[in-house]
């Protein structure tokens, strides 16, 4: 039994590769192999779907019929799209051109919530900032249909709109009987272009829009409108309630001139979208004196917006479904933190580092792994939540503003991401603090609770608002479905709405992620395991 | 590149107390080479710097000529048990190895065979939370012998693990050195390493105080004296004096006898007519020759070496 008799031993086995992916799949069999941790994953999607399915209720009484009949505009989005229009049919190709002298407005006294049935009040003076008077060609007078137009505005000078989601400005400036606008629509095919001019003589263009699909013979003449007012109940972002208060715009134009269409056509008044998005009334209409028209509207030509701070429809997006995904995520967060804090409370860390000594690697094979599985079952969770939330809502008579199959992916995509960021941010921070309780008390202080401060309104709006651009709570912008529009007011407010656009909400949480894992991975190297 | 595990020097302190105080030695390939010494030695310590998981202020390890950082595979090159008790309770044995096994390339095929030589196959399906102290050393052993590795480092294998386990795991380490592997097996109990270790590093205050062949270190204690068990205590005590031998009563019955072969005594006491019961060389246990090494070394003086007397018990 002396060292020197004996052959050092030599193994038989072949020498396997050394890949990273036998690290993954190893870290892989690690979190398949606990059943506990399987079960949770299937818990946060229930929870996720459960919520974001019940918070709707069927209902039973009128189904589907409860809908209401929102306009779509020619992109597919939900539009208010209601104005008073004087009008007459342009067939062919021609020009529109008149001067604006005065743009005025009031505001209804009594004001309704969110909704149908506001009552008609008395009136106030006051021009809201996007009331509206000018021109417009439009395809009909359903509501709708593809137009472009050029107008004065309350505040924001002169624009030109075509098909509810675009605006352009033009001349800057309130206008008056001292300071009027010239406006001018050119239509050749199906391409509109838009001039504005102060004085009537020189002339700039505004752009241009090409309106798919634009009938032969289109209506085209003057328009006033002017969209509700929002108030917030509350001086917080939240979306909290508010009230709406209809307005109405008057414009007065004269100098009309039409080049084409039919010499000596009539004018005549309609209100597109009758009893809609505004003040129905006898003080709505026109009148034609010596050239000069005085039209008064009420409503508005736009997109409506998650929220239905700016409608009269009771509307909101499929973040209403996403409402589950909180949930979700303290499931998940809780067991990414475990994922690596137990294996330093049984000491097998050291099992697992003396498998894999380059301990950067084994940790992003555990983040890897851990980002991958609550990917995986949170884009699942995500993905039922919004579809059948969406079937679910019309079932119950909730109207949910459309979304483009891209939008519906990117919502479904981007929320199982920003789950397997939150994930990986639980378990980097796992790392730092080696042990679950301060772990997870550490992610509920990074994401739930900014999140919570940030929706719930218990903070002035700009400290809500702050908090969700720079905390980890950023990474929630991903679930917007609708886009903001400036020229549009109304309450932007989680859940449909964050401060930063969704992929710059991803990318806060991402560097989180980033800082997280360098300082975990600078620290695994550092230490003693 | 021979199998063989190379400590150098290593120092290493945690806060105040100085844990490693310049640590060397070599674990040779075929022989099981015992690592002992009181608590507080520096045992566990060294292993985890052998194993990379805690870097020394000063000083290096090498498993088979490599720092362990560099090795690819690490459990093909070395196995080691650190801790029975560091598993996940949720995960069975069987699953346990397998992520294991996957870290390094392998697959099902190799869990199975480490979970037969453990002799697990019976519980390799059940949760290694309801494991005793002696099935986890198995499991562990099991892990260890994943990679069919050439160098096996065992740290207190013997814990917790009944008499037939002992017996086992006794035999299994001698299999692992006779199959030509470097085996290294801690202990802070010298009688666990009786019969099983052919060499010893005794270990205290972070050093090694005595590196040496286990016949040597033996030898050494034992000296050169012979028992003779006999009821003619003062008849045999005159002969042998005679004969210019030290004789020391040591029990009722029993003497001890330096400086005559036993042979010689046996020729002196029949020469003489006086009976006996037996004679026999005298060799000290293993766990006597520890204590002579570190009765200087052991950390808390105020409990002398009964303690670990009692515990081999």
């Amino acid at each position: 039994m002396t060292a020197g008799t004996i052959a050092p031993y030599r193994s038989p086995e072949k020498p396997a590769k050394d890949r990273f992916s036998q690290l993954m799949h190893a870290e892989w069999t690690k979190f398949r192999t606990v059943r506990g941790w399987l079960i949770a994953m299937f818990l946060a999607v229930v929870l996720i779907d459960m919520v974001g399915l019940l918070v709707v209720r069927p209902n039973v009484q009128c189904g589907g019929a409860c809908l209401p009949n929102v306009p779509t505009g020619p992109g597919g989005e939900a539009v208010n799209d209601s104005f008073y229009f004087v009008r007459q049919p342009l067939a062919g190709n021609g020009s529109i051109t008149v001067r604006v002298t005065s743009l005025t407005g009031q505001t209804s006294q009594t004001g309704g919530n969110f909704g149908p049935g506001q009552q008609q009040g008395g009136l106030t003076p006051g021009l809201v900032p996007w009331a509206k008077a000018g021109i417009i060609i439009a395809a009909s007078t359903r509501q709708g249909s593809p137009y472009a137009a050029m107008m004065v505005t309350g505040s924001h000078g002169v624009r030109m709109q075509y098909d509810f989601t675009q605006d352009i400005a033009g001349l800057p400036g309130a206008v008056s009987a001292a300071s009027p606008r010239w406006l001018r629509l050119v239509r050749s095919g199906d391409t509109i272009t838009g001039y504005d001019s102060a004085d009537g003589t020189r002339w700039a263009t505004v752009g241009s829009a090409s309106l798919a699909g634009l009938p032969g013979t289109v209506q085209w003449g003057m328009l006033a409108t002017s969209p509700l007012t929002f108030k917030s109940n509350f001086a917080t972002y939240a979306e909290s309630g508010g009230s709406v208060s209809p307005t109405l715009a008057t414009g007065v134009l004269d100098h009309v001139s039409l080049r084409g269409g039919q010499p000596g056509g009539q004018w005549t008044g309609v209100e597109v979208g009758a009893g809609g998005a505004g003040y129905s009334g006898h003080a709505v209409g026109f009148r034609q004196a010596h050239g000069q028209f005085t039209i008064t509207g009420s409503g508005d030509i736009g997109p409506v917006i998650g929220g239905g701070s700016n409608t009269e429809y009771d509307t909101s997006t499929v973040a209403l479904h996403l409402l589950g995904v909180l949930l979700g995520l303290v499931v998940m967060v809780v067991i990414a933190a475990m994922f690596i804090t137990l294996e330093y409370r049984r000491g097998l860390i050291r099992t697992t580092l003396a498998a894999s000594p380059r301990r950067g690697r084994l940790l992003a094979a555990k983040a890897l792994v851990i980002g991958l599985v609550t990917f995986v079952f949170g884009t699942a969770a995500v993905a039922v939540a919004v579809i059948v939330g969406i079937w679910v809502s019309r079932d119950g008579g909730q109207y949910v503003l459309p979304l483009s199959p891209l939008t519906g992916l990117r919502v479904i995509a981007g929320t199982g991401a920003m789950l397997a960021l939150a994930s990986v941010l639980a378990l980097s921070i796992g790392a730092v603090v080696r042990r679950s309780v301060a772990a997870v008390a550490a992610v509920v202080v990074a994401i739930l609770m900014p999140y919570i401060l940030g929706v719930t309104g218990v903070l002035p709006a700009s400290a809500s608002e702050w908090i969700l651009r720079v905390s980890p709570a950023a990474g929630f912008a991903i679930e917007q479905s609708a886009p903001q529009y400036h020229q549009v007011i109304g309450q932007y407010a989680p859940p449909d709405y964050f401060p930063l656009p969704p992929f710059a909400g991803l990318a806060v949480l991402c560097g989180y992620v980033a800082v997280a894992l360098g300082l975990a991975s600078w620290l695994l190297h550092r230490r003693d395991a | 590149m021979e199998a063989t595990i190379e400590v150098t020097g290593l120092r290493k302190r945690f806060g105040s107390a100085l844990a490693l105080d310049g640590m060397s030695f070599t674990v040779q390939p075929g022989q099981v080479t015992g690592f002992v010494g009181p608590n507080g030695a520096g045992k566990s310590t060294t292993m985890r710097v052998i194993l990379g998981l805690d870097a020394p202020d000063s000083g290096h390890a090498l498993v088979s000529g490599q720092p362990y950082l560099k090795l690819r595979h690490p459990l093909s090159h070395i196995g080691a048990l650190l801790d029975a008790a560091a598993l996940q309770p949720g995960r069975t044995a069987r699953n346990h190895l397998l992520w294991l096994a996957h870290s390094q390339g392998l697959g099902w095929r190799r869990v199975d065979e480490v979970i037969d030589q453990a002799g697990l196959s019976s519980v390799a399906r059940r949760k290694a939370g309801g494991f005793s102290l002696g099935m986890r050393q198995r499991l562990g052993i099991a892990a260890a012998m994943l990679g069919d590795p050439p160098v096996v480092m065992l740290d207190e294998p013997f814990n917790g693990m009944d008499p037939e386990g002992i017996a086992w795991m006794r035999e299994f380490l001698r299999s692992l050195a006779a199959q030509g592997r470097a085996v290294l097996v801690s202990s802070h109990l010298m009688g666990e390493l009786e019969d099983t270790a052919d060499h010893l590093v005794v270990a205290g205050r972070g050093k090694v105080i005595a590196d040496a062949a286990v016949a040597d270190l033996i030898a050494a204690a034992s000296g050169d004296r012979v028992t003779l068990r006999t009821s003619a205590r003062a008849e045999a005590m005159t002969v042998l004096t005679h004969a210019g031998a030290t004789v020391a009563a040591t029990d009722r019955d029993t003497l001890t006898i330096s400086g005559l072969t036993p042979e010689r005594t046996v020729a002196l006491l029949t020469e003489a007519g006086v009976r006996f019961a037996e004679v026999s060389a005298h060799r000290a246990s293993l766990e006597a020759a520890y204590m002579d090494l570190t009765r200087d070394a052991v950390e808390f003086r105020a409990q002398p070496a009964g303690t670990a007397q009692e515990a081999v018990r």
